[in-house]
């Protein structure tokens, strides 16, 4: 039964999907003749998504040879002399290994979890909101700030946290904080990335959990005010289960990017004195490869970061299936 | 009793709040709650755009009131130096160019891979859907990298042309998955049968059936796709060396972050400690942000809804 509800293919072929005209008399084949000019028209519309998929996703994968090939200027990605784990052996036991491994997976880890919290009681708290122009008031202004640009974000950051200048810097002197530097001190960077991250995206992330909020029957609430029930035990017994198959799939997404770090953010956000603790794997890679040239090099600091994450995943997935029955696939 | 009122009144607000408004007796402490909440998103909602109405008060107020935290809820000394200083930056308005033609040309692209191909994965019978979204799907959690991806642009002559801006980022799977969820469950089944009892192609559905009646998804997909070109810096900034070819948000790198804010290269880079060079540079940067932000913010509250629905078509799960 099972095997016939996934493969929905062949059950709507066989209901109608693929509706011959009753009346009109045809030749023996013209069925399948027609049938197959069908699918040519499909595969039509899809080749040119196939073909810059193929191009621009797979021939790079083709290129993660490199990371096990001496690069030849030459061969290009189709790489030089090969060499095995070299360049893996180089980078585990160069000195900056083990401190870009704690930088990433600290930022990625922090972000994924203020990430992931905040959305979620946002939502709840806008799901509290009576009127509906006051919510839709709310929604449209926590969503804003998705749709700036990384770079203005920074630009902001830079000129509120200006350690000579800076609107917060001066809030904070006039109740007697002095000498603050967000952008220079390094215990800083982190919690400065996060709450920044959070203001930029938390409204945003937040509308798939409102959609799941409203799909919540009106009559379990009554139920539960009639079985004498306040609103903080509604939000615990009724809100938050309804919430959970949506933080699992995220909760997901989210493990398959435990080590990966936006590049741009903490590229631009990057300064000589934060740099001990802003050094991640993708800004790392940039340096070594398309600044430094050392092409195989970066292409196996970058291979070993993809593998760790798509592992992350693929463990993540394995165990949401097993306790929730929620998965990817 | 109370057995059919909350079922026949659909058109009611929704939710636990409404649901508790009509059961009409409200304690103490669900007021409280109330209240709490009220203050709680209050503080939300001034936190998420006080520092973007500061930056809007900033660029016109004088800049020494501004950085003696005198200018705080409202504009003072208002002047327009720093957006005269703007509106005479070439880079800017280059990088404004730039960055909308990229953005014409990459979504136009963009929609011209993505709709059909979305169109054609949405139709149950077509026998190779479940292979090929594999083939889509794989490449957001596993992918060559930026060294690999380099190369490939170095081989193909995309390195420092508008082409690197178009060409390798025309589908993006996440879209392809939401428009696909859209033409699977939004428009019926009868449809296409009927077209092709007619004799109609894929090609005739898609282009006077489907189309028209997706506006939706299809305005969802291209503000989509906008939004990204618009606010794309890591392009620029890895694949071209050309200043001529920068797109905005690499030109706004500059100023904004490499303190480069007066168009001669003179000012602000030096003043750190406040003097006048510096209280002007801050001014520009404010006007600056403001300028290459305008454009997302004024059309944001009329577009927002379009947004809103991607998220809510893509998480169907199908």
């Amino acid at each position: 039964m099972t095997a016939v509800l996934q493969d929905d293919d062949r059950t709507t072929t066989a209901t109608g999907g693929e509706p011959a005209p009753p009346s009109r008399p045809r030749p023996p084949g013209a069925r399948l003749k027609r049938h197959l000019g069908r699918q040519w028209q499909l595969w039509a519309l899809m080749a040119p998504a196939i073909a810059f998929t193929l191009v621009f996703a797979y021939v790079p994968m083709y290129g993660l040879q490199l990371a096990f090939r001496r690069f030849d200027f030459e061969a290009g990605l189709a790489g030089g002399e090969w060499v095995g784990l070299f360049y893996f052996e180089q980078f585990f036991s160069s000195p900056q290994f083990w401190p870009l491994l704690r930088n990433t997976a600290v930022i990625s880890v922090s972000t994924l979890v203020g990430g992931f919290i905040a959305p979620i009681v946002l939502a709840l708290l806008i799901n509290q909101v009576v009127g509906r122009r006051r919510k839709r008031f709310t929604q449209t202004a926590t969503y804003l700030p998705h749709f700036i640009s990384v770079v203005v974000v920074v630009g902001m950051l830079q000129v509120f946290l200006s350690p000579s200048d800076g609107l917060i810097t001066q809030l904070l002197e006039r109740v007697g904080v002095t000498g603050v530097n967000f952008l220079g001190d390094p215990s800083s960077f982190v919690p400065v990335y996060v709450i920044s991250e959070v203001w930029q995206h938390c409204g945003w992330n937040s509308i798939i959990y409102l959609a799941a909020l409203a799909s919540v029957d009106t009559q379990l609430y009554e139920a539960a005010r009639i079985d004498g029930a306040n609103r903080w035990q509604i939000i615990r017994n009724v809100d938050l289960p309804a919430l959970v198959p949506t933080m699992v799939v995220l909760f997901i997404l989210n493990m398959g990017g435990v080590l990966a770090t936006g590049f741009e953010k903490i590229f631009l956000m990057q300064n000589t004195l934060n740099l001990p603790v802003s050094e991640v794997i993708a800004t790392y890679v940039y340096k070594i490869g398309i600044v430094g040239n050392q092409f195989s090099y970066a292409t196996a600091i970058g291979l070993f970061n993809t593998v760790v994450n798509f592992a992350f995943l693929l463990v993540a997935n394995s165990v949401a299936k097993r306790v929730s029955s929620t998965s990817l696939w | 009793m109370t057995t059919s009122t909350p079922s026949a009144t659909p058109t009611r607000s929704t939710g636990p709040a409404a649901a508790l408004r009509r059961a009409r007796h409200q304690s103490a402490g669900d007021l409280a709650f109330a209240a709490f909440v009220g203050i709680a998103l209050t503080a939300v909602v001034f936190a998420t755009l006080y520092p973007i109405w500061f930056v809007a008060i900033a660029s016109v107020s004088a800049p020494d009131l501004v950085q003696s935290g005198q200018v705080l809820l409202f504009p003072r000394g208002v002047n327009s130096f720093g957006y005269e200083q703007i509106f005479a930056d070439a880079r800017i308005w280059q990088g404004y160019r730039n960055t909308l033609t990229y953005a014409v040309v990459g979504t136009a692209i963009n929609m011209l891979v993505t709709i059909p191909a979305a169109y054609a994965l949405s139709r149950r019978e077509f026998r190779a859907r479940r292979v090929l979204i594999f083939f889509f799907a794989f490449t957001m959690f596993f992918n060559g990298g930026l060294i690999p991806n380099y190369l490939l642009y170095r081989d193909l002559g995309l390195l420092n042309s508008m082409w690197v801006f178009v060409l390798p980022t025309a589908l993006n799977v996440y879209n392809l998955i939401i428009a696909r969820a859209f033409f699977e469950h939004s428009l019926p089944e009868e449809l296409h049968e009927a077209a092709f009892i007619d004799g109609a192609s894929y090609f005739q559905v898609f282009t006077r059936m489907v189309l028209p009646l997706s506006k939706l998804i299809l305005s969802v997909i291209l503000l989509y796709y906008l939004v990204a070109h618009w606010n794309d810096f890591f392009t620029g900034l890895v694949f071209i060396r050309d200043a001529d070819l920068q797109p905005l948000q690499v030109v706004l790198r500059d100023i904004l972050l490499s303190n480069n804010v007066f168009a001669g290269g003179a000012g602000g880079a030096g003043g750190t400690g406040g003097g006048y060079g510096q209280q002007f540079a801050d001014q520009i940067k404010y006007g600056v942000i403001i300028v290459s932000t305008l454009p997302v913010v004024l059309l944001y509250p009329f577009l927002q809804k379009y947004f809103e629905k991607g998220v809510l078509i893509g998480s169907v799960k199908g």
